[in-house]
């Protein structure tokens, strides 16, 4: 059985095409969804087992980044959402969809209230502005945490993927920020290259100011994922800035994640 | 006639009263042009519309009709008999590629984009185009709406390319200006500079597409007339080349609203600007890339399912020259009412010229129509059907039931006059600049210098505000090296993610060499971008070139004659090295003009030239750091006495007369040789060495890679005898590369370098020492990769 992964897109997005492949190599099968669609019915994300959220510029990110989109999942989706995630199914957020799941409240989900239908937003954490204040693309290293997370399952310790975002400063108030690491929600940290160290990391290893160098959260149960750093921008060697000079392996750091949701479904869902 | 429709008074004006009538309404047109259309309305017995004259005068504009570059040429030189030139293009530029004829070459010069063949599935598209004179005015708004152009231009080649990689290069006054020397009315290079990068970042950025190529360069003589290159490479499928208007076709317009923005833009930059142009804001279009997103997005699903016949984009002149240009062998019929308008009050000729960005056109069958409606609904674009094509070879324009327009396609598009234009070129004398081995012994200092002056130093804070990895395929990146810091020759891409096979583009260009020789710059130019092609790991065979023109007032002889100059190197070097040109741009009139104290300014003559390379295999290509210690270092070519216009002579206030010539027959063999190298893997690193010689090359892969070098000038493979040092480190002599070799495969390189010019110079070492010796077995450089790389990164840092 072939899991069946929605790539949903609209206004502004622009890493489906990608996302879609590294879904592909991982072994699934994928379809390029429009927010219209499912909006209208038309498509039926009930027949989905992973629902993914590219990069991209959604709605151009006015007001600020990912917010309309989440809005617009809160108020037009939630019934369809919620189903989706009480049927144990997977959600992953690549930047812009990572602000877009943090503002939904889906990410890091922990308000009790059933935060996709609650009226007033139940965000808790927040991607801000740089503190470069700078749209920046980069190569970052990242830590890989004890988590529940099915994406990171059996990842290497250490990631080496790039950044693109001008709006990826998680930050969060203190308790929220504990209650994360408490609840093992934290996935990915931004690192150094010498990744032993685990006081702050300076800019530029902590592309954007991150409190605590966080670059990528999950949900309570682990089944939700949102990182700013792109995964499927690291699907084979030559997407390494230094594939001619190092000896690397043919498979990206990226491709992993994609294998693990794969397979999580494949085990969890075989009809 | 409609109410809101005027005529222009000409059947019977005087000639001043015609050219009253072409500068009032920023027509652009000259006399002979409005006498030809008074004689052709004297025929009909009736006074042209402003629907009419304007569309006459968008579609016969400098902007859409190139007329420079057809029209006839007298040129003369000293000692030289005057010359006929039937036509720049034609002459120098298309014979070119037609005399190479590579059978690759898909479609060039006809569609809004060259095509050349990719792989089995795809082939690819490339344009560039400028947006000069908007982002002088408004650098923000006319960069963005620059790349929102030029991606709408491979949207609307064959019947849609998929834009894949943006490229963008500038050329900003002096960032260090003092303010008082500003010229009236133009904005400050540092503020154009700031505009220009954002502008370019958020429309690209938001469309998701990489930048990953381009070049900044700075000279006091772009301050009132920056330049704004705007490149764009689409990857289309083989069988959605070719478009075709039938009569009965419905034209459809998709994307945004009509306003009144960005009127006249066709005929405003086919003028000089003045300290006046700044009020002319309405000229200037305000981008919205999400827009443009939505159509890339709508009109690619269409395309796969072929619901139209052909497509163009709202440019210049907007529907006036879309519709004009589809419909030229057919004919047109328009009703402006069904035009979507962002607010009332526009007359009938301001919707049909408006500029109003993030538009296209396309030729559906009427069976079509409701299927892309729905595609349109999903997507959220608005499309209309503004009326259809027809068989009368007419363009006829209607208004609320009123025909407000009504032309012949036949005068409209082969009505222009011929026109003979005078050239004259003066070969111009500088002072020379003597060698300052006598004053020195240290070149240390100058080498700092060399990479910390504003055209060398890193652009890194620039490269990072741009998405250089979106859609997972550029896998030779801007920057490279051990920390991702060092500056790429040139970018290489592949379009199908885990597919080898890859496209490199490059780019060349040095107005410096212009001050001795157009010609020579042209030429280097273009060997520039080969070397840029050649040092990823790309070849001469599977090259095609684009060519920009940014030149001064071509009315005036001396800037038409050193256009003539550069066009007749065009056709020189790129038939010596067999790489055809498959698409090119000009624009001129980049002059500035104070009307008060009357000073002109003009840019010194600029050509980009753009090079795309496929390559079988992304394995091969290599990039510019050095990769271990106790590798070879070689210089391949020939070094010749050769710095007029260099950089050296520039920071000790020279420009000298010895610009470096291209030698093709050496150039190609030294190319094709070192290709063969980089192809069998004997190579780790490689690049072109240009602006501040062997120099900066050497330098440039040292700290890019973290190793130290130990180089010696003595046994340097010299073209003429150079006994000086400077001159040897310094020269920017053509065709020439650094290449680090493994010593492992030594005698294999060398023994299949045989039989082109090069030299052993020294090797790279362990520690972090940069030392070269001089021809007396001195020290003349010694410091350290950290220095220099400081040096190179501080200047554009922030």
């Amino acid at each position: 059985m072939k899991p069946k992964v929605l790539i949903l897109r609209t206004a502004g997005t622009n890493c489906d095409t990608e996302t879609a492949v590294a879904f592909k190599l991982a072994g699934g099968q994928t379809d390029l969804v429009h927010i219209q669609n499912l909006i209208s019915g038309k498509v039926d994300l009930s027949e989905y087992h992973i629902l993914a959220l590219p990069g991209g510029f959604s709605y151009g990110d006015d007001i600020a980044a990912g917010i309309l989109l989440a809005v617009e999942m809160r108020y037009k989706l939630s019934d369809v959402l919620e189903k989706f995630v009480d049927a144990n199914k997977l959600i992953i957020g690549i930047c812009n969809g990572f602000q877009v799941l943090v503002r939904t409240g889906l990410l890091p989900g922990l308000s009790n209230s059933k935060s996709v239908e609650d009226t007033e937003i139940p965000q808790q954490t927040t991607l801000a502005m740089n503190t470069s204040t700078k749209f920046e693309c980069r190569w970052v290293n990242l830590n890989t945490e004890i988590s529940q997370c099915i994406f990171t399952k059996d990842i290497k310790p250490n990631l080496y993927l790039p950044v693109a975002h001008a709006e990826g400063r998680f930050t969060a108030p203190q308790n929220v920020l504990e209650e994360l690491t408490d609840n093992k929600q934290v996935v990915f940290r931004y690192s150094t290259d010498s990744p032993t160290s685990t006081d702050t990391v300076a800019y530029p290893d902590n592309p954007n100011g991150s409190d605590n160098n966080i670059a990528g959260i999950c949900d309570k149960t682990g089944r939700i994922f949102g990182l700013m750093p792109h995964p499927e921008r690291f699907l084979t060697k030559w997407n390494h800035p230094r594939w001619t000079r190092e000896d690397l392996s043919d498979e990206g750091d990226g491709l992993m994640i994609f294998k693990n949701a794969v397979d999580y479904a494949k085990t969890t869902f075989h009809e | 006639m409609s109410n809101m429709v005027n005529e222009f008074q000409i059947l019977n004006a005087d000639d001043d009263e015609l050219m009253r009538i072409s500068r009032e309404g920023t027509l652009s047109l000259n006399l002979t042009e409005m006498q030809t259309i008074q004689s052709h309305y004297a025929t009909l017995q009736r006074n042209p519309t402003d629907v009419e004259l304007e569309t006459i005068a968008q579609t016969w504009s400098e902007h859409c009709v190139h007329k420079t570059f057809k029209c006839i040429i007298e040129y003369s030189e000293p000692e030289k008999q005057t010359e006929r030139i039937e036509g720049l293009f034609p002459t120098y530029i298309q014979r070119a590629t037609e005399e190479i004829n590579k059978p690759w070459c898909v479609s060039v010069f006809s569609d809004n984009a060259g095509i050349i063949e990719f792989d089995e599935d795809n082939n690819l598209v490339f344009k560039v185009e400028t947006h000069n004179h908007p982002s002088a005015i408004e650098p923000y708004g006319g960069a963005g709406t620059g790349i929102g152009g030029v991606i709408r231009d491979s949207l609307g080649t064959g019947l849609g390319a998929k834009p894949i990689l943006n490229t963008d290069v500038f050329c900003f006054g002096l960032p260090d200006m003092a303010y008082e020397d500003l010229p009236k009315g133009t904005l400050h290079p540092k503020r154009v500079f700031k505009g220009v990068v954002s502008g370019v970042r958020d429309y690209g950025n938001r469309m998701g597409i990489p930048t990953a190529n381009g070049a900044i360069l700075f000279d006091s003589r772009y301050t009132a007339n920056p330049l704004v290159f705007c490149g764009n490479v689409g990857l289309i499928p083989r069988d959605r080349c070719d478009k075709s208007v039938e009569p009965g076709d419905l034209i459809v317009a998709i994307g945004g609203r009509t306003g009144r923005d960005g009127i006249h833009g066709a005929t405003f930059s086919s003028a000089e600007l003045d300290d006046t142009s700044e009020n002319l804001g309405s000229v200037v279009q305000i981008g919205n890339p999400i827009m443009e997103k939505k159509i890339v997005d709508t009109l690619l699903q269409a395309r796969d399912r072929n619901l139209y016949r052909s497509i163009t984009d709202c440019g210049a002149g907007g529907f006036s020259s879309a519709v004009g240009e589809m419909g030229e062998d057919t004919g047109a019929e328009v009703h402006l009412e069904n035009i979507p308008l962002k607010y009332d009050g526009l007359a009938p000729w301001e919707i049909w010229l408006s500029e109003a960005q993030e538009r296209m056109v396309i030729a559906v069958p009427p069976e079509n129509l409701d299927e892309l409606m729905e595609i349109c609904e999903s997507e959220m674009v608005e499309a209309t059907v503004l009326g259809s094509f027809t068989d009368s070879h007419r363009l006829q324009v209607f208004y609320e039931d009123n025909i407000v327009g009504d032309l012949d396609m036949g005068f409209l598009h082969k009505g222009l006059p011929q026109i003979v234009k005078q050239a004259v070129w003066q070969p111009p004398q500088h002072t020379e600049m003597q060698s300052r081995d006598n004053d020195t012994d240290s070149y240390t200092d100058d080498l700092l210098r060399l990479l910390a002056s504003p055209n060398i130093a890193s652009k890194e804070s620039v490269i990072r505000q741009y998405d250089h990895e979106v859609q997972g395929g550029v896998v030779i990146k801007p920057l490279v090296g051990i920390n991702n810091d060092g500056p790429s020759d040139a970018c290489v891409v592949t379009p199908v993610i885990g597919k080898s096979t890859a496209v490199i583009v490059a780019n060349g260009i040095n107005p410096r060499y212009s001050d001795v020789d157009p010609y020579h710059s042209a030429a280097g130019a273009i060997d520039e971008t080969l070397r840029n092609i050649i040092a990823v790991g790309g070849s001469l065979e599977k090259t095609a070139l684009l060519d920009n023109f940014c030149w001064g007032n071509p009315d005036k002889p001396d800037r038409l004659g050193e256009l003539v100059r550069a066009a007749k190197a065009c056709y020189d070097i790129a038939t010596a090295y067999g790489t055809p040109f498959i698409s090119g741009k000009d624009s001129l009139y980049n002059e500035y003009s104070d009307t008060t104290t009357g000073e002109q300014r003009a840019i010194p003559a600029t050509l980009l030239i753009s090079g795309i390379c496929v390559i079988p295999d992304v394995d091969s290509a290599v990039t510019m750091d050095v990769k271990s210690a106790g590798n070879q270092i070689y210089v391949v070519g020939n070094t010749y006495s050769e710095l007029g216009g260099s950089h050296y002579f520039g920071i000790h206030g020279y420009i000298g007369n010895n610009a470096p010539i291209v030698r093709a027959d050496e150039g190609k063999q030294v190319m094709e040789t070192l290709s063969r190298a980089i192809n069998l893997g004997l190579v780790r690193s490689c690049h072109d060495c240009s602006e501040g010689g062997i120099g900066v090359a050497a330098a440039e892969m040292s700290f890019s890679g973290g190793y130290g070098m130990e180089l010696n000038l003595e046994h340097l493979s010299v073209g003429e005898d150079i006994p000086y040092n400077d001159f040897r480190l310094f020269s920017e002599s053509n065709s020439r590369f650094i290449v680090e070799v493994d010593s492992g495969v030594q005698s294999e390189f060398e023994s299949l370098m045989d039989g082109v010019s090069f030299s052993n110079l020294g090797k790279t070492i362990e520690s972090n020492q940069f030392i070269i010796y001089g021809l007396e077995g001195n020290c003349i450089v010694d410091t350290t990769i950290e220095t220099l790389k400081e040096a190179w990164q501080t200047p554009l840092h922030s």
